[in-house]
């Protein structure tokens, strides 16, 4: 039962401002929905916010949360919670629609995480390099990678601190088992801003267009436990295998197939050793850094290991 | 938390094993109905395997096709003989094997398959879906993971929420000493290198 009562705690607090809402009610209704109806706990606080949201005749993007965490940009793992951030703006981007009113980097020590900031919200605008504590902002999943959405509720601050952003790559080791399909010389979509790969020459958003050249790699390295995929761009490419844009159109031409490039790339890497460094984009890890694992076979400890078995 | 629907077909883990354990396992399974369902291979130590990757010198290869290319080769590391078949559906392994010159270091990433012999003996051997060729270095890297990936399922065994485990000692029988053995083996093939000087610099197989 804390636990619900927790729960209508939270709720009751988010309605304080609108509606005349006690604890024991929501809990009650809670309780209804949880124990009667055997809806599993998140569904029923949905639901009860939602009926008070209607009772108030209010969005629920404009319902404060009572007492929200601050938390560190890496943290964030869920979609839909609401948080508090002590953020620097690292990077502006350009909005792609009149409805975002901003839309780029906050960075902590932690790492950086994408903030979109709506028209519609009236919030002021951030400055590059400034830094901020942002209160009430909600988090948001697409394909895996979290961002921040700024609302009417949030809450502006800022404050006269420098904060260090950290970065938040990770690190993958181990046997890189596959180069796949979309690596070597590819084509990339040409109008501004795209840069989708060109499957045939066509582009899922502009169809048929006349495609840019350029040089990447997705592979899959695989420790034995577990597979990271990782895209390697052009430069990386370029330090990986020696090959660099020139080198590899003037292997397509020569061949009269661009596959050349990826099974020459193929025969390069494929069964040798990596750790592949850098900040990572979904279920990818963009190598930023990387190296062959080459040195001599560390084999005296585990050999220790296996003879006390 | 919410993980994201898009990770819900993942790529299968590419096992470590080395060639003696690999040709022990017989056993094989799927984990749904599911006519599409991964088949996996039960290895011995209690692990399931559904790919693997290895590191061995391709001693011999054949093309024992005999309307279209079969190519099969015999891989070897310090325990024991791989057996890979290539043809018209591995294009990549099957065009590696053509190229290649035995003895070469290779490194195979690809499938268990399970067949049975006319004397109802079940023989397993491996489907490649790419074979590259390294060198020792690599090669070494190889056998000091597989080491450490062997220990880690011998270390395992034992846990009463191995479920592999449980399924190999049904299968295989409860001793799996003879592994541990099988990874001194493998690593003292190191330490022998070592004391002959340093073959790890010498280049794998000569040019022609």
């Amino acid at each position: 039962m804390t636990d619900l009562r927790t729960h209508a705690a939270e709720i009751a607090a988010q309605f304080s401002d609108h509606l005349d809402v006690s604890e024991d009610e929501v809990e009650t209704k809670l309780n209804t929905l949880v124990s009667e109806y055997k809806v599993p706990v998140d569904e029923a606080k949905r639901s009860v916010t939602n009926s008070y949201l209607a009772e108030a005749g209010i969005e629920r993007d404009e319902i404060g949360r009572g007492g929200t965490e601050e938390v560190l940009v890496n943290d964030i793992d869920a979609d839909e919670q609401w948080v508090d951030l002590r953020v620097k703006l690292v990077d502006l981007w350009e909005p792609r629609s009149d409805s975002i009113s901003q839309v780029g980097l906050l960075g902590d020590e932690s790492g950086t995480i994408k903030f979109v900031s709506f028209s519609t919200s009236e919030l002021e605008e951030l400055d590059e390099g400034e830094s901020y504590r942002l209160s009430n902002v909600v988090t948001d999943e697409y394909e895996g990678r979290y961002s921040v959405k700024l609302n009417r509720t949030t809450t502006i601050t800022e404050i006269d601190e420098e904060i260090e952003v950290g970065d938040n790559s990770d690190t993958v080791e181990g046997a890189l088992v596959d180069v796949q399909s979309g690596s070597g010389l590819i084509k990339r979509c040409p109008e501004e801003g795209c840069t989708r790969v060109l499957q045939n020459g066509r582009c899922a958003e502009h169809g048929e267009v006349d495609g840019e050249f350029d040089l990447r790699i997705k592979a899959v390295i695989d420790d034995g436990n577990a597979v990271h995929d990782v895209i390697f761009n052009r430069e990386a490419t370029e330090e990986l295998t020696g090959i660099d844009l020139e080198a590899a159109k003037t292997m397509a031409k020569d061949a009269l197939d661009t596959t050349v490039v990826a099974d020459e790339i193929r025969a390069d890497i494929v069964g040798r050793y990596y750790s592949v460094t850098g900040p990572t984009l979904g279920r990818y890890v963009l190598a930023d850094a990387f190296a062959e694992l080459d040195g001599p076979a560390e084999y005296e400890n585990v050999l220790i290991k296996a003879r006390s078995i | 938390m919410s993980q994201s629907n898009t990770q819900s077909i993942r790529r299968e883990v590419a096992r470590r094993v080395f060639a003696d354990e690999f040709n022990d396992a017989s056993y094989t399974f799927k984990e749904s109905d599911d006519e599409r369902a991964p088949v996996y291979l039960l290895l011995p130590t209690g692990e399931q395997a559904n790919r693997v990757f290895f590191i061995g010198t391709l001693t011999e290869k054949d093309d024992v096709g005999e309307d279209s290319e079969w190519w099969r080769g015999r891989i070897v590391d310090p325990t024991g003989t791989f057996f890979v078949y290539a043809g018209q559906y591995q294009p990549e392994a099957a065009s590696a094997l053509r190229e290649l010159d035995a003895p070469a270091y290779v490194a195979v990433v690809g499938k268990p398959r399970t067949y049975e012999t006319d004397d109802g003996d079940i023989n397993v051997s491996i489907r490649p879906e790419s074979i590259t060729e390294v060198d020792s270095v690599t090669r070494d890297q190889w056998v000091v993971e597989t080491a450490e990936r062997t220990l880690d399922r011998i270390d395992r065994f034992d846990d009463e929420a191995n479920e592999y485990a449980r399924m190999a000692r049904e299968q295989y029988g409860e001793d799996i000493s003879a592994y541990t053995q099988t990874v001194i083996t493998a690593l003292e093939s190191l330490e022998a290198d070592d004391e002959l000087g340093s073959p790890t610099t010498v280049e794998s197989s000569p040019q022609p």
